[in-house]
């Protein structure tokens, strides 16, 4: 989760850290302050210039010529100036419909987001999901699946109660659906209209929509059962160190103590809860354009933090555009997906082909004892405790 | 696999009621944004 903040920080921040380490400005004198040819070729080259000169020069109503005279009607600002204005949106816009939003008449911080959206995020997010796929069968070739050491007993314990699967199967489900039109929306353009046709891609994503923005409320009401459910099973405690010591019986023979959840379990406890809560949230600002804008108030409180400056990056922008609120949250809401898309991956590998035994623990609920005794003794002998207990209880004294 | 299936179940029910719910919200865009002056359909 930091690590994700860290990299959105970087890609916002750097433009305003290059823009403050750069060189003086260059003489525009020729050009009477204008932007010159160099500006315009570094711009082209795709380099971060201080456009404080254009930002900053929207004429001045103070000293404008009076109303009688040379240029008087103008009001101290040329149409050149009105043009700057509006593109920095610093103009003084009036509309009768449409908020704050239809104020903003330009906006060019959507052509950032598109490059970005069409460049790195689709790169970087295809290369992890198809990263993650290569790995695991790579890992699969090599470790195989991780058998039940000892001969099963034949005698099972139950593991999840129903409820508690349900819920995993609401979540689960949710999420793959969320994942593949996500995907859809993202990758449809480029991988399905070209094959399948731009009517089909078209149809395909107004069904991705649909399903996507409704679906989403399962997956948030799972995610807070899921939350209340497990959150007690899933505080660190010291039995996670000796998983980690011992990479978890993943790699090596020895299969360490757990109790109900072992600590990669709970990474991905955390994981969905965090991650899934971030997207939850973005995918809410979404949902609801313009009405709930996260990133201003979040950039506020983490300048405020110095967060930014311990990364030696500058202060965060905390006046966004409503448009660029959307922005950032729909590149927050698809990075961070792709971060938990990967996860949930290795999750579904461990849980079905990677580890015999391990789809019952959600599939029926029933463990076999041996099963459980290698990847939860812990628990299981909590389990067996309990049960000893209460035939204890049920059986009167003689 | 009964764990499954009511789960699937239930995603479609909260689905429906979550498109029924945000409908009569009238949360969409267009709703949103329409008015006397501005007509979006």
């Amino acid at each position: 989760m930091r690590a994700l903040l860290c990299l959105l920080f970087f890609c916002l921040a750097l433009p305003l850290a290059a823009q403050e380490t750069d060189a003086p400005p260059p003489d525009r004198s020729a050009t009477g302050g204008a932007q010159t040819l160099e500006d315009i070729i570094a711009r082209q080259r795709g380099e971060q210039i201080d456009d404080t000169f254009r930002r900053e020069n929207v004429g001045d109503p103070d000293s404008a010529a009076g109303i009688a005279s040379q240029l008087g009607t103008l009001g101290g600002a040329s149409d050149p100036d009105l043009w700057r204005a509006l593109r920095f949106n610093s103009a003084d816009v009036s509309v009768s419909a449409g908020g704050d939003v239809a104020k903003v008449l330009v906006q060019d911080g959507g052509m950032g987001w598109y490059q970005f959206r069409q460049g790195p995020l689709a790169t970087y997010g295809g290369y992890l999901l198809l990263g993650t796929i290569g790995l695991l069968v790579l890992f699969f070739l090599l470790r195989g699946r991780i058998r039940v050491d000892r001969e099963k007993v034949g005698r099972t314990v139950t593991r999840f109660q129903f409820a508690e699967r349900m819920a995993h199967w609401v979540l689960a489900g949710s999420f793959i659906l969320l994942g593949f039109t996500g995907l859809f929306v993202k990758y449809g353009r480029d991988y399905i209209a070209p094959y399948l046709g731009k009517d089909f891609n078209a149809a395909l994503l107004l069904a991705s929509k649909f399903v996507h923005n409704n679906v989403a409320w399962a997956f948030m009401l799972a995610l807070v059962v899921v939350f209340f459910m497990w959150v007690w099973h899933n505080i660190p405690n010291r039995t996670d160190l000796t998983w980690f010591a011992q990479a978890g019986g993943i790699v090596g023979s020895k299969h360490p103590p757990a109790k109900k959840f072992n600590a990669g379990q709970k990474i991905i406890f955390w994981s969905v809860i965090l991650l899934g809560g971030s997207i939850s949230m973005s995918g809410l600002s979404l949902l609801f354009p313009f009405e709930m804008p996260l990133f201003a108030k979040t950039f506020g409180i983490l300048n405020n933090l110095g967060v930014p400056g311990l990364l030696g990056l500058a202060d965060l922008p905390t006046a966004l555009a409503p448009q660029e609120e959307m922005q950032l949250a729909q590149a927050w809401h698809a990075i961070v997906s792709f971060v938990l898309m990967a996860i949930i991956i290795a999750h579904i590998y461990i849980g079905s082909i990677g580890m015999e035994g391990a789809y019952d623990a959600m599939g029926s609920g029933e463990v076999d004892e041996a099963w459980a005794h290698q990847h939860h003794s812990i628990w299981l002998e909590e389990v067996k405790a309990k049960q000893k207990e209460a035939s204890t209880a049920a059986t009167p004294a003689e | 696999m009964k764990a499954i299936i009511a789960g699937i179940a239930a995603i479609i029910v909260v689905s429906a009621a979550a498109w029924y719910g945000l409908n009569q919200a009238g949360f969409s865009s267009q709703e949103l944004n329409s008015g006397d002056n501005v007509r979006l359909d």
